[in-house]
């Protein structure tokens, strides 16, 4: 997992994929009370897909954070 | 951190799109994390093979998507989104037909030979099949054009983000191209490829949002299909080879021979099996079963990329209210939206707050993959293969790391140079595109005669690659000077401008097999013994070890061949 002891690449993706979650989840909550004038507004997109950017990073920190062997 | 943002704020009245706080410390965070990368892999490039090759140990996972990721800039992605805008579903067949079977036999046919022959280049795999000459013509003209088209890509993503968001040119030429020279700089390849990893994700999750809402919006592929038919009744958009019979008979102007034979076998062959900036990737895998796994599963993911490139263009044909037009006719009328801006339009159209900065990180990524793979091909090129090679020949390890290292530098100012000759001459960008084009063609030819046939002589590769990339130049002047010679090169009165790349290219490759084999029949071959590890025939492909079919690349490659197949008959 930790080839040469460098962290693997999928552990920074985590780490942004999660920042991005939270940032974007947190505008997607703002736009329910301020709607951005977009097209399918209405279905708050924003809010389901920093959902998933928080899974999907989440996951990947938590599955390669570097631990003592 | 404050500079950017002021200037990021300082945007253009007339722009497609406005970016918020939230969009901008999107943005933002993601220069943070490929800078910070590529400060923290420094510690581990130390010696020539880590800077210049990732040290060899990449994982087929991290080499597949690398492979993809560094093709799938952010012209890419508007440019072809553009394309299916203005020809429909048959720009997909740059992806499938025009990539896929290409990378599947890099994967299964030549990666044994790059990979157990130990090249550190493609050029490099010439000097040991053909010799020193063969070397230097591939190595100098690669090294040459590929700086030259990163400042082409780079101008053009500066002038996107003028369109898109209002940026100063100069701010996106100098931001963008100092942060990939910084990462670069520091981790070198390994840099490069974990950047594009990461890049390649971003790309991804920025973009299929756009295909997901449009799809809703259309109500599913029927719907795409029926709203583009009733708004654009004339016009087939929705077949890929219904309409390949003839030139006249699809809005490309093109026929089957073309796509099949030009695109699909000499265009796409040459590009995805003897490009160094594509093959790089791949000859940085771990062992030879993962070097094999790599290009299949790019080839998985490439076939994919048509969700977020080619049907985001054919969901604007049928949702986006108003008629995009060719640049030429927004020169006439600059109130119209071009072709090209289609993708940002689509990001306007569906994305608020923080996705928008998520979509427009996805562009930056693309723009940055494409030009850290470039910089790092020209690195190890140069270094490698021409500097090692002719100035200084015996000098250690560690020089050979500082010369790459400042030629990542040199690269990226010449790119910068590049990009600014572009600003002051548009027809530039057009010459530099073609020049890339002369090469690729009939560097297949050659390496391909050299993988397979024991006989090629090294005086046949030398002048069949030169002979095949001057009839190139030759046709593209023959066209540009009288430009009804187009008929003749393919071979019809009705072909279209883009029939012309795909024939050149095929004559080219040709005339380049047709030189090598006839040149290689009157001179002397190399003794076997010195073909080992380089040719068919000649060397005992290592073994992929014991393992159960579903392990083996074979078995992988024959399901992407048949997932493409099937492909083409669903969308025929």
């Amino acid at each position: 997992m930790h080839e040469h002891g460098r962290l693997p690449i999928w552990f920074f993706i985590g780490v942004l994929l999660t920042a991005y979650g939270v940032l974007i989840l947190g505008a997607g909550l703002y736009g329910l009370s301020h709607p951005a004038n977009v097209v399918l507004d209405e279905l708050h997109i924003g809010i389901w897909w920093g959902i998933l950017l928080l899974l999907v990073g989440l996951f990947y920190v938590l599955r390669f954070y570097p631990r003592k062997q | 951190m404050h500079f950017p943002i002021a200037l990021l704020l300082l945007q253009a009245s007339k722009q497609l799109v406005s970016l918020s706080p939230v969009d901008i410390v999107i943005i933002a965070l993601y220069f943070l994390m490929v800078l910070g990368i590529g400060f923290y892999l420094k510690n581990y490039t130390k010696t020539g093979e880590d800077f210049f090759m990732a040290g060899r140990d990449m994982s087929s996972w991290i080499a597949g998507l690398s492979f993809v990721a560094a093709n799938l800039g952010a012209l890419e992605l508007m440019g072809w989104a553009g394309s299916a805008y203005q020809y429909g579903i048959l720009a997909a067949h740059w992806y499938w037909i025009g990539a896929i079977p290409a990378m599947l036999f890099l994967a299964i046919v030549m990666m044994p030979f790059y990979y157990i022959s130990k090249t550190h280049s493609v050029p490099g795999y010439l000097k040991l099949r053909f010799g020193e000459s063969s070397r230097l013509l591939a190595a100098i003209s690669f090294g040459f054009m590929t700086v030259l088209m990163s400042g082409v890509n780079m101008f053009s993503m500066a002038k996107v983000m003028q369109i898109v968001l209002g940026w100063d040119l100069n701010f996106s030429i100098w931001v963008s191209s100092l942060t990939v020279a910084g990462y670069v700089f520091f981790g070198g390849l390994l840099s490069a490829i974990f950047n594009e990893v990461l890049q390649f994700f971003l790309i991804w999750l920025g973009a299929l949002v756009i295909t997901i809402l449009g799809l809703y919006e259309a109500g599913g592929w029927s719907g795409v299909v029926h709203r583009i038919h009733e708004r654009w009744p004339n016009g087939d958009y929705t077949h890929m080879w219904a309409g390949l019979g003839s030139f006249t008979g699809n809005p490309m102007g093109i026929n089957w021979v073309g796509i099949v034979m030009g695109l699909g076998f000499v265009i796409s062959f040459g590009y995805w099996t003897t490009d160094f900036l594509v093959v790089q990737r791949v000859l940085a895998a771990k062992d030879l079963r993962s070097a094999k796994m790599a290009p299949i599963i790019g080839a998985a993911f490439k076939m994919a990329v048509p969700l977020i490139v080619i049907l985001p263009g054919l969901l604007g044909l049928a949702v986006l209210p108003d008629k995009l037009v060719a640049e030429s006719a927004q020169a006439a009328n600059p109130g119209l939206h071009t072709y090209n801006d289609v993708l940002p339009l689509m990001l306007a159209r569906y994305c608020g707050p923080g996705l928008l900065g998520l979509g427009i990180t996805a562009l930056i990524a693309g723009f940055m993959s494409g030009m850290a793979g470039n910089v790092s091909a020209f690195a190890t090129v140069w270094t490698y293969d021409i500097y090692r090679a002719v100035i200084k020949k015996d000098a250690d390890d560690s020089h050979y790391v500082t010369m790459g290292k400042w030629c990542t530098v040199l690269g990226v100012l010449v790119s910068i140079g590049t990009a600014y000759l572009v600003m002051q001459s548009n027809s530039i960008m057009d010459y530099v595109q073609s020049l890339f084009s002369f090469f690729i063609a009939p560097l297949f030819g050659t390496v391909i005669l050299g993988m397979l046939w024991k006989r090629a002589t090294p005086a046949g590769g030398f002048w069949g690659l030169l002979i095949g990339t001057l009839s190139s130049v030759a046709m593209w002047l023959w066209v540009q000077q009288v430009p009804s010679a187009l008929s003749i090169i393919a071979l019809s009165s009705n072909a279209k401008p883009m029939a012309e790349n795909m024939f050149r290219a095929l004559w080219s490759w040709i005339i380049c097999v047709a030189v090598t084999v006839g040149v290689s029949m009157v001179t002397q071959p190399k003794p076997e013994e010195e073909l080992v590890n380089l040719v068919y025939g000649a060397t005992d492909i290592p073994s992929e070890g014991d393992l159960a079919w579903f392990q083996k690349p074979a078995f992988w490659a024959i399901l992407v061949a048949i997932v493409l197949v099937v492909l083409n008959i669903i969308f025929w």
